[in-house]
């Protein structure tokens, strides 16, 4: 099966610590892949040199068999690799349904020129916006909230928003950093749903995520983080009997 | 508020700003409206990269000034029209402003107000040391205001009076309002609120920051380079003092009372702040001490100004509303 993404010996140095070190896996079409590993093992900052927020050391991420390596933020947004953030990152002061019509400005043409002579493009790209925050906020089910402001939701709402904002650019592989983080049980229920919902309009996922029943749970293969270097890979029941992987965190 | 309602309201206030000379028939009062016109503009502007872009612009004296000198400069010494220099001096300023914004923006909160500050601080220094050019600290003088407009069948449209001057500045302010109304309430103005509300974020959602907010301070410079060329064709006069700091300050003053990131805080902010010391009688000494002390009564009080406090307050009800139907 060819790989969407294809992370090869990725080195990432802060000073002389190796934050990320020498790391490489695939992901696969239509996969959950997760990325575990105990506290400060380097999981977001494979997030932030996947989408080009750090430059690496060395290494080289291939999307799509595009070498996308230290591409900008916003241009490996528009290529297709959209992520959340491990705060959950919103446009706080803005209501629901203008977050998720924002998100989808990087599909759209419209410019200065096109505003200030209310062009047909400018209205075909506002018609298209709204139709496409519509249709998010029914998929991650938040059409009851869409006038409320992004601030006064409750966090579980939040969470999903950003998962919305996420999908609303269209993305072909979906990066998440601790969608549950914060949730309760009931609720990680849902967010697990939500993401079920997303791999079945042919996203690829890659989860950042710390609950491990959730992660055994949704995951069709995980990939284990300790000190930047991966220590092993493979299925959930593969992982959870490996030796390595109870002893870093565990400890001995 | 539903959309027709406000559009009655815009409606009204345009018809009153219209007949406003037919009551206000003194000329110091009607100096002190256009004036305050004026100013609108330039508070609009500024409340478009600070506002609605979220990135404190500490220099728009100097794009103000840029605008006045180089429309002044191309009728004084080029000879040129005042309507021909009015689209270049803005366009001049916009420029400027653009040129600035490639290193400016790049950096974030504080460290671009403190940039844009000194920004200010040259421009002024070379309007004033540049004499050959400036006159200096001496001033442009007999700066000539808009020549007569030509129209066919019914003459000519005059602009020697301070009414027909009035209007000018009425239908720039009005121009001024319908284009950057339209940019911000369309995708483009919605980028640049993402980018004020995380600059991080709207990366991540694929807006490529550093454009948008170049956009948006080239925009805004060339509002502030239009209020500029108004203010000199109008007085006639211009001296370094024009383009400095205090003048950024005052503009910023003005949208920080009447509400930052609204449409038509600045607007209040400037016709309160204009007209206020001017029909109490303070005296030009107190006039200082009279800010400061709104300033500070607002920042305690009402720090989203008079127009975000509104909105507080309505989406305060909202709420209630929201519980009540809830118990």
């Amino acid at each position: 099966m060819e790989a969407i993404l294809n992370i090869q010996e990725l080195t990432r140095f802060f000073g002389g610590l190796a934050a990320v070190n020498n790391l490489s896996f695939e992901v696969h079409p239509e996969e959950i892949l997760s990325l575990i590993g105990p506290n400060g093992a380097g999981k977001t900052t494979v997030f932030n040199l996947i989408t080009g927020t750090l430059l690496p050391t060395r290494g080289k991420v291939l999307f799509q068999d595009h070498d996308i390596t230290g591409t900008r933020p916003y241009e490996t947004t528009a290529l297709g690799v959209a992520r959340t953030f491990q705060t959950t990152s919103l446009f706080y002061d803005e209501t629901v349904l203008d977050n998720l019509i924002v998100a989808y400005r990087c599909r759209t043409r419209m410019g200065f020129f096109d505003a200030l002579f209310q062009t047909s493009r400018c209205r075909d790209d506002e018609r298209r916006s709204r139709q496409k925050a519509e249709e998010m906020l029914e998929f991650i089910g938040l059409s009851e909230q869409a006038k409320e402001l992004a601030l006064n939701i409750p966090q579980e709402s939040q969470k999903r928003l950003a998962v919305g904002l996420a999908l609303a650019t269209e993305p072909k592989l979906l990066l998440l950093d601790e969608p549950m983080g914060g949730l309760t049980e009931e609720e990680n229920i849902g967010m697990m749903v939500l993401i079920g919902k997303v791999r079945t309009r042919g996203i690829s996922i890659l989860l950042i995520e710390h609950k491990m029943k959730v992660v055994m749970n949704i995951s069709d293969r995980i990939v284990v983080l300790n000190y930047g270097q991966k220590i092993a890979e493979g299925s959930p029941q593969d992982v959870s009997t490996n030796s390595a992987v109870i002893e870093a965190y565990l400890g001995t | 508020m539903n959309p027709t309602f406000r559009k009655w309201i815009l409606l009204g206030v345009i018809i009153i700003a219209v007949i406003v000379p037919l009551v206000v028939t003194n000329k110091y009062y009607m100096n002190i409206l256009i004036m305050s016109g004026i100013w609108s503009i330039v508070a609009l502007s500024l409340n478009l990269i600070l506002g609605y872009t979220g990135q404190v612009n500490l220099a728009h004296g100097a794009f103000f000034g840029i605008g006045a000198y180089a429309s002044a400069l191309m009728m004084l010494k080029l000879h040129m029209n005042f309507w021909l220099a009015l689209p270049l001096a803005s366009a001049t300023a916009g420029f400027f402003g653009f040129l600035i914004g490639l290193p400016a923006l790049r950096t974030r909160g504080s460290y671009f107000a403190i940039g844009t500050l000194c920004f200010n601080i040259i421009v002024t220094l070379i309007v004033d040391r540049f004499e050959g050019l400036t006159e200096g600290a001496r001033g442009l003088m007999g700066i000539p205001g808009p020549g007569p407009i030509p129209l066919p069948w019914v003459g000519k449209i005059e602009f020697n009076t301070q009414l027909a001057q009035y209007y000018l500045i009425l239908a720039f302010l009005l121009l001024t309002i319908f284009i950057l109304r339209r940019i911000i309430q369309s995708l483009v103005g919605r980028s640049f609120r993402a980018i004020r509300g995380n600059e991080e974020l709207a990366e991540a959602v694929g807006i490529q920051a550093m454009e948008v907010k170049l956009l948006s301070f080239t925009i805004s410079c060339f509002f502030a380079g239009l209020g500029g060329v108004l203010y000199a064709s109008y007085i006639g006069f211009l001296s370094p003092e024009l383009t400095d700091y205090h003048v950024s300050f005052d503009a910023l003053i003005y949208i920080m009372i009447g509400g930052v990131g609204t449409m038509v805080g600045p607007i209040i902010g400037t016709l309160l702040i204009v007209t206020l010391p001017e029909t109490l009688h303070i005296a030009a000494e107190y006039r200082l001490l009279f800010y400061g002390l709104i300033l500070i009564a607002m920042i305690i009080y009402l720090p989203r100004g008079i127009m975000g406090a509104l909105k507080d307050l309505r989406g305060r009800k909202r709420k209630q509303e929201v519980l009540w139907k809830q118990s």
